[in-house]
């Protein structure tokens, strides 16, 4: 028998918010739910979620789904903000992990 | 026990690995075309296109992206197969190592081609030379005959729950790949029975999420993961030996082990190569010992796992052998010299001239062996290269 490199647990066991320095903070006053920031993500650390009471730019996009970043998983790379079409996603030195 | 169902087909080494694939029963192919190789996967999905083959075939944009489809595809559950050439081999680099870490026992052909620059596509075997520290048993096929059954005895012996890592079985572009030879097509029932349906311990299930390959820290396991790795590489040794002999009683062909030797037994000089050469060599040893010289072959199969055992076996009464690598390690000679110096070492008082010739394809010919013998007689030292021409 051989060792294998399986894990019992799945690997979204290992949060990897630690590593972040700076947070990405997403206005959806202006976000047009283009998803582009969740396409880019090298993380998979955004999700897509059923909108709710977050605030969208018009009646019709506030009905779309709408791209949630999932801070157990974001390392802080800022892709999402340097994709962002709306520019919509601030990079932010607060909430970031404090030494 | 011969079967009186088996066909003989004059085919080339690429069409005999294809046959070989089939016969083992493969279920998911993904590949990228690299000249020599392509004709290996025209001929699978041919046989997919027409029903012959109940197998995926995926095509893909890259060969990285070929070995991370085939390795995944194992790790659902599927005996995978690819096939790749030269620089498409070293572009599935990083797969290679994802695949034998993972212990994923995939078996992959290797059509051996010079790498560039500048671009040559003759056989060469410096690509799958790169890959001897990536964990994957490596096996040079000298016919195409052999090309077939190590596709078959490689699925068994790379499944085996005491080795389980990925093999690799090479052919020398065009000189195998693209020449037709008769080849013996084992009867499927036969197969079935010596390759049974590949069932792996873990299985990725979306029901039942785990780690793969996830993640260890300094403090462990990694360490422990790579060492078993080496350990399995060893324990191969046996399961090789056992796996060909099974093989050559259930379809009648001699298959010897990790190395084959060829008039060795009361030989006072070694020629050492792999590949096709070990053709030349054979008959270059029937035609010096009609002269009266007493030379042998140890050609080597297996080069992962290295069979140190044999060759100092082999070499345990010989009066001086010569090493001849067709690939270049640059300021280190070449692969096959320097591991079979290693597995004398301080064990063996025997000198080993190095070779390296027939790299980008260059002939190698009957006078060039004669050659490299008076070379060995006279105990030459160190790294020649033979057939070596002026440069303007």
């Amino acid at each position: 028998m051989v060792l294998m490199p399986i894990a019992e647990t799945p690997s979204r066991n290992h949060k990897t918010d630690s590593w972040r320095v700076q947070t990405p903070v997403v206005d959806y006053s202006k976000c047009i739910r283009c998803m582009i920031c969740w396409k880019f993500c090298p993380d998979d650390a955004i999700e897509i979620s059923k909108t709710g009471e977050l605030a969208s730019p018009n009646f019709r996009i506030s009905k779309m789904e709408v791209p949630v970043i999932n801070l157990d998983f974001c390392k802080g790379c800022g892709i999402c903000a340097y994709e962002c079409p709306e520019k919509c996603i601030d990079m932010t030195l607060t909430g970031g992990v404090t030494l | 026990m011969k079967s009186v169902t088996e066909q003989r087909l004059l085919v080339t080494g690429n069409e005999a690995a294809a046959i070989g694939v089939k016969l083992s029963n493969v279920r998911f192919i993904s590949a990228y075309p690299i000249t020599p190789q392509t004709t290996i996967v025209e001929k699978l999905a041919e046989m997919v296109s027409k029903g012959e083959l109940k197998s995926r075939y995926v095509e893909v944009e890259s060969e990285h992206s070929a070995m991370a489809a085939v390795y995944t595809a194992a790790l659902a559950g599927s005996r995978s197969y690819t096939a790749t050439s030269s620089h498409g081999l070293l572009y599935m680099h990083e797969m290679l190592h994802w695949t034998a870490g993972m212990r994923v026992p995939l078996v992959t052909s290797v059509v051996n081609r010079a790498i560039g620059p500048p671009w040559n596509v003759w056989a060469d075997q410096s690509d799958s030379m790169n890959q001897k520290d990536t964990g994957w048993l490596q096996v040079y096929c000298e016919s195409n005959q052999e090309t077939l059954d190590t596709i078959i005895a490689g699925y068994k012996i790379a499944e085996n729950r005491d080795v389980m890592l990925p093999l690799m079985s090479m052919e020398d572009a065009f000189v195998l790949s693209h020449t037709s030879e008769p080849v013996t097509v084992p009867n499927q029932s036969m197969v079935d029975e010596f390759l049974p349906e590949y069932k792996p311990e873990f299985v990725v299930d979306v029901n039942n999420p785990r780690g793969y390959g996830s993640y260890a820290t300094p403090e462990g396991p990694f360490m422990e993961l790579k060492y078993d790795m080496v350990s399995s590489m060893e324990r191969a040794k046996s399961v090789i030996r056992d796996t060909l002999r099974e093989y050559s009683d259930t379809f009648g062909r001699e298959y010897s082990g990790l190395t084959e030797n060829y008039m060795m037994d009361d030989a006072d000089y070694a020629f050492i190569t792999s590949g096709t050469l070990a053709s030349t060599a054979k008959y270059v040893v029937n035609k010096l010992r009609k002269e009266g010289k007493k030379v042998g072959l140890i050609r080597i199969k297996f080069f992962r796992p290295f069979p140190q055992e044999e060759i100092r076996e082999a070499l345990k009464h010989v009066n001086a052998a010569g090493v001849i690598d067709r690939s270049v390690s640059f300021s280190a000679g070449g692969s096959l010299y320097s591991d079979v110096i290693a597995s004398i070492y301080r064990k063996l008082d025997v000198p080993v001239s190095g070779f390296v010739a027939g790299i980008g394809g260059r002939d190698v010919r009957i006078s060039d062996f004669e050659h490299m013998f008076s070379l060995v007689q006279d105990g030459t030292e160190g790294m020649q290269w033979i057939g070596l021409k002026e440069v303007d």
